[in-house]
């Protein structure tokens, strides 16, 4: 016992002259270094990009998130949220911008005109398209299942054990804009939709009935990468117009194109920060979005590395977005 | 005779205060129960009660004194309401009603303040199931009392050491009680007790969960304890031997009531009713009946030569002296001879418990 | 761990109706039968009549009431209505005091590269110093391999950021829940209210609350904090309310003799007395805030439900895998080290002897620490966790693996999910029929039937059936299907009488299985989802189902060898500690979307529950009576039949009591990847704004699903469970 303190005594000695002499080295290599890769801009700060959940999205946000940390010195931080939740942290600040917003009124409604929380801030040049799609092989082989008025026909086909002996329509995300099930019952389909859950349980599907030759309608949009692996075929529902999708009770036609535009806070936008200006200035074609998509979904790549990818070679392109 | 009985068993009675009075003290447990006391229904069988009203009376009417310095037994088989009478005493069960008086105070009207410090410095209990902390050391069981009442560390330590010393524990003052036997533990209850040195100590059956051994230590314990310090006990037991071997008196209850109330002997002696008579039946009568319930007037033809002894002599122990005179041995109280016992008195009482009555 | 808990989560329980004799019990099973065969006869005639199916985009009144009622708290925080003052001044307070912790341990944005006051090296000196303290050398080992593993699987900032706000919500649950625990510990008031405000804590989706708890306290820290204590509190109010009750009566009664203050009996006697099981409970918050923590992830909490929910929406299984493991590491570590403590804290403050050498040996290895925590602080190298490549790897390994698996079984996955769908659910053999296609009010009859013949109508039958049928009607009326809700604010009357009749069924001894399911059954009907509930209710039987299966077969194969119990423990030690979420991504690769897959997820987060359950019954069949059937040469499988598991009746109604909750909180889960019902309802309410009064109305229905299946079991185990424990 005696012999074991004495030993642990020293041991204590030991390590305490061992701190005493760290501390007498000084610092290490962190704070006697320069600030490191964050160029100058100091003035930038935090920068709160919201991630809404498929990969079109993205795309367009990391690609916005790095070149403002990396040319503009933000510290940039990506919150996966869906598009109603990230609406809302507007208002306290946690959320600086959602870059690809699908229509969403009601929501502008709200955070827009009514709170002032949000403002929108423009186009972001894509086009958004939503529809029902099938599967190439089976506009192929039936070339008139791409008119809805023929879908009827088809709908024992198209039934899954989900639905019995009607028609399963596919949806993704519940967060995801549809009224499809108001349009099922409007235009008096045999269907019903099923929610895969999620973008990539939509592209699991068809990619399955496009290898296996099987009855696939689902829901699906553009601009989306996966078009180049395997290029869908939209069904026409009857054509949109002005107003006929006002009310989702009632509504039977087929969705507007979207003119995808960006919403940001508007604190953030009058706060001066150089994130404001380019968030202001940014935009892309859908074909940029699916190259950055593509290198995500089907090359395993994280965000950060696709969208370095892509600023890589588009310097021209990002230039333009910082000096406006 | 009956007066002369009086005399030589209640030892204990002084004409000073009582150490504990209890009169007419009920305990009813049931919906509205504050309200049968004093009905018509007060009087009805349990059974019926219960059918009745749906409340049971644990304690009915029970009243009686103790002395400074008794030991005061109240026995009865499990579900008579002993257990519940003497957790009144110290309003660990509410009464329902009646009276308890500790040291001339009413302890049913006490507030809770002025009942704390009761329970701190005038009344402890010994439990059956011991009631240690597991989580602390003997020496530490033992000077918890002092702990609530706010005694320094240091004192209550060495108070607690003197405890433990006294109930025979020295040497294991730090062990906790998981590691001791059920004796053993007890013993840490019986300290416990002792160690805010009340004037009253309060058992409730402590010695029912030990080993007939073990049992028969603690109960010396107990007497040697007694003999020590002097305190008031109120002791409560299913066991006639136990209840005759420590009581000064001894209280039989039945269903809540109070069936007999006496001295060890008159207990055994006459009992009060059958329900008692059964219970003695089996007790070895010549180890509690004393001289004076077998002593006779001298025949005229008697020699007046014989042995002295006092009239509180158990039979059992005068049994060789008589046996062995030639004349009836005399018995003497302060120097006046109240009569005398010869070989057929002693053999009457011995053999009467070889044959079944 | 699981038998403790479930016997702690009904200490309530009222006293088991005395034993029938074997006549009246076999009239019930005869009853039993013939109330089946009314419903399947029923069920035929009225097929797909009065179903009460509610179209996905229709809103009950009660439903639009429910969105007012949101846009009202909306515009009242919008407007700065004071009521909100100490709200927002508590989210900031819990915002700041993450943020601190996060600057200290993993990311600080005002030093170089956003790197951390105490770097991994630090964080990782400290943590083992922490569980060795705590909980001795084995687990400073195992905490050691844990919080490096963290790094080398690629995900250091992550775990760190789960365990801040698991760490965060557990304290906070210990300040609330401790006084709140000892509270009902002292009164049967206090308990009979709080159960089932409990109750509801613990079977209300979270997703049904999260929406409600970003508007209230925003999103990201604050949201995350407050949605995981919701759900992690429970477990220790109820085990240390529990706990403090059974302090030994005597130990109570003898210090109360030497005059304790109801205060120190408090702090002297009954909580160090019951510090074992608080502890038991401790653990258990631990657990179920960690898994919070991860679904938190919903609404910008940070942590390991990121790349949770990054691979769920790109379907990678490498990455829910490998992240998976670090919360199944880290579940691991804390579920040892708070048991460890548990004993340990005994221990060692008996072992006075070496207490000087002890605190000698921590004294030192603390310095060392602090050492390290100081290297960290300036070396880079010490402060960012180097790259390692272990994560991405095994993530592509797994990835690999799971195409190959996938491209070679998905034609055979996808026959199996369709014949078991038509199996099992879809009419005309499956249970759809009798729930779903059938009328209301036969299901209902035959769900309270069932109740009555299981679990008992309670005491004074009359009343209570007369109780119930007021109920009944009630929600008929006020559900706004053949009225347009002329009664629209006596919704408030309505709740008033369901919970009254829960907290007075619940109070009063003796309640049975009636009351409770008939206020359930009520208020499904009331918030307007019955046909919804009844495709969540058919989803949680099938399930039930194989999870009973599963856990007789394999329970009882553990129970009887102690080889097969430890080389089996393990992975169902894994498979409960895993999130929820994290099953999702496989299984979604594996199997197509639907009902199928949301009942495989279910089977596999259920099960392990059933199995512990069912071997620790059948262990516990005494030795002697297992001897004397021997003796009297039982063959191995007449031991199983007629001795083990008749024995372990009572286990087995546990287990699948446990199972249905387990299965009906995962089939919620179900509703992400294409399982409908009411999971569905429940998710889409969090994530359109229009619906989230029908999500919520979800929420409130599986609450009922889950009160209703919860106290039909129980009673059932009181009045049949008896025989086992005789």
């Amino acid at each position: 016992m005696r012999v074991t303190r004495r030993r642990a005594g020293r041991a204590a000695a030991l390590a305490a002259a061992a701190s005493l002499l760290l501390a007498a080295c000084g610092g290490g290599d962190i704070d006697s270094g320069d600030s490191g890769g964050s160029a100058g801009g100091a003035d930038c700060g935090d920068f709160n990009m919201a991630i809404n959940p498929w990969v079109g999205y993205e795309a367009s946000a990391y690609v916005v998130g790095e070149v403002a940390a990396q040319k503009l010195g933000c510290n940039t931080n990506y919150l996966k949220l869906k598009e109603e939740i990230a609406w809302q942290g507007f208002g306290s600040g946690k959320v600086d911008v959602v870059i690809e917003n699908w229509g969403h009124d009601d929501l502008k409604k709200e955070y827009v005109d009514k709170q002032e929380t949000a403002v929108v801030v423009g186009p972001n040049g894509n086009v958004g398209v939503i529809g029902w799609y099938v599967p190439p092989w089976l506009a192929e082989a039936n070339p008139d299942i791409t008119n809805w008025e023929n879908l009827n026909k088809y709908a024992s086909d198209f039934s899954t054990a989900e639905t019995g002996d009607k028609g399963t329509l596919w949806d993704g995300d519940p967060s995801f804009v549809t009224n499809d099930e108001a349009l099922i019952e409007n235009l008096k389909l045999d269907y019903e939709v099923v929610y895969a859950g999620s973008e990539a349980a939509l592209i699991q599907g068809f990619r399955n009935a496009e290898k296996n030759k099987e009855f696939y309608l689902g829901y699906f949009y553009e601009p989306q990468w996966f078009l180049s692996e395997v290029p869908l075929v939209k069904v026409d529902l009857p054509a949109w117009e002005e107003g006929c999708d006002a009310d989702p009770a009632t509504v039977a036609c087929d969705y507007p194109e979207y003119i995808l535009d960006k919403i940001a806070s508007a604190d953030f936008m009058a706060s001066g920060s150089p994130a404001a200006d380019l968030v202001s200035n940014f935009t892309w074609t859908n074909d940029d979005q699916n190259q950055v998509a593509l290198y995500i979904a089907n090359d395993g790549m994280s965000g950060e590395d696709a969208a370095q990818q892509w600023i890589d070679d588009n310097p021209d392109k990002v230039d333009a977005w910082i000096n406006g | 005779m009956t007066a002369t009985v009086d005399d030589v068993g209640a030892a204990a009675s002084t004409d000073g205060q009582s150490a504990l009075t209890v009169n007419n003290l009920w305990k009813v447990f049931g919906p509205r129960a504050d309200k049968i006391v004093g009905s018509p229904e007060a009087d009805l069988s349990r059974a019926d009660l219960l059918a009745q009203t749906g409340c049971t009376a644990a304690v009915r009417d029970v009243s009686f004194e103790v002395s400074p310095g008794e030991v005061f037994v109240v026995m009865g088989l499990s579900g008579s309401g002993k257990s519940t009478l003497v957790r009144c005493l110290t309003r660990l069960i509410e009464p329902t009603a009646g009276q308890v008086l500790i040291d001339g105070e009413d302890v049913v009207s006490m507030s809770d303040t002025r009942l704390r410090e009761l329970r701190r410095h005038h009344v402890s209990m010994v439990f059956q199931h011991f009631g240690l902390l597991p989580h602390r050391k003997v020496i530490d069981n033992v000077g918890y009392g002092l702990e609530v009442r706010g005694t320094s560390k240091a004192d209550r330590r060495s108070r607690a050491q003197e405890m433990v010393d006294l109930v025979g524990l020295s040497g294991n003052e730090n062990a906790y009680p998981d590691q001791l036997s059920g004796g053993m533990q007890q013993r840490v209850g019986l300290a416990r007790a002792l160690a805010v040195d009340p004037s009253i100590l309060l058992f409730d059956e402590p010695f029912s969960a030990l080993d007939p051994l073990i049992r028969r230590d603690m109960q010396n314990e107990v007497i040697r304890l007694h003999h020590e310090v002097g305190k008031t006990m109120v002791f409560i037991t299913h066991d006639l031997s136990e209840a005759l071997k420590l009581g000064d008196r001894i209280l039989i209850m039945r269903d809540g009531a109070l069936i007999q109330m006496g001295t060890p002997a008159e207990v055994v002696a006459t009992p009060a009713d059958d329900y008692v008579r059964d219970f003695v039946s089996e007790v070895p009568r010549s180890h509690v009946l004393t001289l004076a319930w077998v002593m006779r007037p001298p025949r005229p033809d008697e020699a007046l030569t014989g042995p002295e002894m006092a009239p509180d002599t158990i039979v059992r122990d005068a049994a060789r002296r008589v046996i062995d005179a030639a004349d009836p041995v005399k018995v003497v109280d302060n120097g006046q001879l109240l009569g005398v016992v010869d070989q057929d008195d002693i053999l009457r009482v011995i053999v009467a418990e070889e044959t079944p009555s | 761990m699981t038998v403790e808990l479930t016997e702690i989560e009904h200490p309530a329980a009222e006293a088991p109706v005395p034993q029938d004799d074997e006549g009246g019990g076999r009239l019930r099973w005869i009853a039993l039968g013939v109330v089946v065969v009314v419903w399947v006869i029923l069920g035929v005639i009225f097929h797909g009549k009065g179903t009460q199916d509610l179209p996905v985009s229709q809103l009950t009144a009660f439903q639009e009431w429910l969105n007012e009622l949101r846009n009202t708290i909306e515009d009242a925080k919008f407007n700065g209505n004071p009521i909100f003052l100490p709200i927002d001044w508590l989210s900031e307070a819990l915002d700041w005091t993450v943020t601190q912790l996060q600057n200290l341990f993993v990311s600080d944005s005002s030093r170089p590269q956003g790197v951390a006051q105490v770097g991994w090296a630090g964080v990782v000196a400290l943590a083992v110093w922490v569980a060795y303290a705590l909980s001795g050398l084995r687990i400073a080992i195992l905490a050691l391999a844990v919080m490096l593993s963290f790094g080398w699987l690629g995900y250091w900032e992550q775990s760190i950021d789960t365990l801040i706000i698991t760490g965060v919500s557990v304290v906070i649950c210990v300040i609330i829940g401790l006084p709140t625990g000892i509270w009902m510990s002292r009164s049967k008031r206090v308990t009979s209210v709080l159960t089932p405000v409990l109750d509801t804590m613990q079977t209300m989706p979270s997703f049904a609350y999260l929406g409600p708890l970003v508007l209230i306290f925003g999103i990201g820290n604050p949201g995350a904090v407050v949605a995981t204590l919701i759900y992690a509190l429970p477990p220790l109010i109820r085990i240390s309310a529990y706990g403090l009750s059974t302090v030994s009566p005597s130990t109570v009664e003898a210090t109360t003799a030497l005059g304790s203050t109801s205060t120190q009996l408090m702090t002297k006697v009954q909580l160090p007395m019951a510090r074992r099981t608080i502890i038991v409970g401790l653990n258990q918050t631990i657990m179920a805030a960690l898994s919070m923590a991860i679904i938190a992830a919903f609404i910008a909490g940070p942590g390991l439900g990121i790349p949770i929910i990054d691979a769920l929406s790109v379907l990678n299984v490498g990455i829910a895998f490998v992240s998976g493991m670090c919360i199944v590491f880290m579940a691991i570590m804390l579920d040892r080290a708070t048991s460890a403590a548990g004993e340990r804290s005994e221990a060692t403050s008996r072992r006075e002897v070496n207490g000087q050498r002890r605190r000698l040996i921590l004294g030192i290895s603390a310095a060392v620490a602090v050492v390290v925590v100081a290297i960290s602080h300036n070396q880079l190298r010490w402060n960012v966790f180097p790259d390692s490549e272990w994560g991405r790897r095994i993530a592509n390994w797994v990835n690999d693996a799971t195409d190959t698996i996938s491209n070679s079984i998905g034609q055979f996955t996808r026959w199996l999910s369709d014949a078991f769908t038509e199996v099992f659910l879809n009419p005309p053999f499956g249970l759809d029929a009798w729930f779903v296609d059938a009328p209301w009010w036969l299901v209902s009859l035959g769900i309270l039937a069932v109740a009555i013949l299981l679990g008992g109508a309670g005491k004074e039958a009359t009343p209570r059936l007369a109780a119930a049928v007021a109920l009944g009607a009630a929600a008929v009326l006020m559900s706004g299907y053949w009225a347009d809700s002329p009664l629209d604010m006596s919704w408030v009357i309505y709740w008033g009488a369901v919970v009254a009749l829960l907290i007075g069924s619940s109070a009063v001894g003796g309640g049975g299985a009636l009351i409770p399911t008939a206020a359930s059954i009520s208020l499904i009907f009331a918030v307007g989802l019955w046909n919804d509930s009844m495709v969540t209710l058919t989803m949680t039987l099938v399930a039930t189902l194989f999870v009973m299966i599963f856990g007789i077969v394999v329970g009882v194969w553990m129970g009887r060898s102690r080889r097969v119990d430890a080389t089996v423990r393990p992975f169902l030690d894994g498979l409960q500690t895993l999130p929820a979420l994290v099953y999702l991504v496989p299984a979604l690769a594996f199997f197509p979307a639907g009902r199928f897959l949301a009942i495989i997820a279910a089977v596999l987060y259920a099960a392990p529950v059933a199995i512990k359950i069912t071997a620790d019954g059948v262990r516990s069949v005494a030795g002697p009576t297992v001897e004397a059937a021997q003796s009297l040469g039982s063959s191995r499988w007449q031991m199983i039949g007629k001795v083990q598991l008749p024995m372990s009746k009572g286990s087995i109604v546990l287990s699948a009591n446990q199972g249905l909750l387990f299965v009906l909180s995962m089939v919620v889960i179900g509703g992400l990847v294409g399982g409908g019902g009411l999971g569905f309802l429940v998710i889409n309410g969090f994530s359109q704004r229009e619906d989230f009064g029908k999500g919520l109305a979800a929420g409130i229905a599986i609450t009922a699903l889950g009160i209703m299946l919860d106290r039909i079991t129980v009673h059932t185990a009181a009045r049949y469970g008896r025989a086992d424990t005789a």
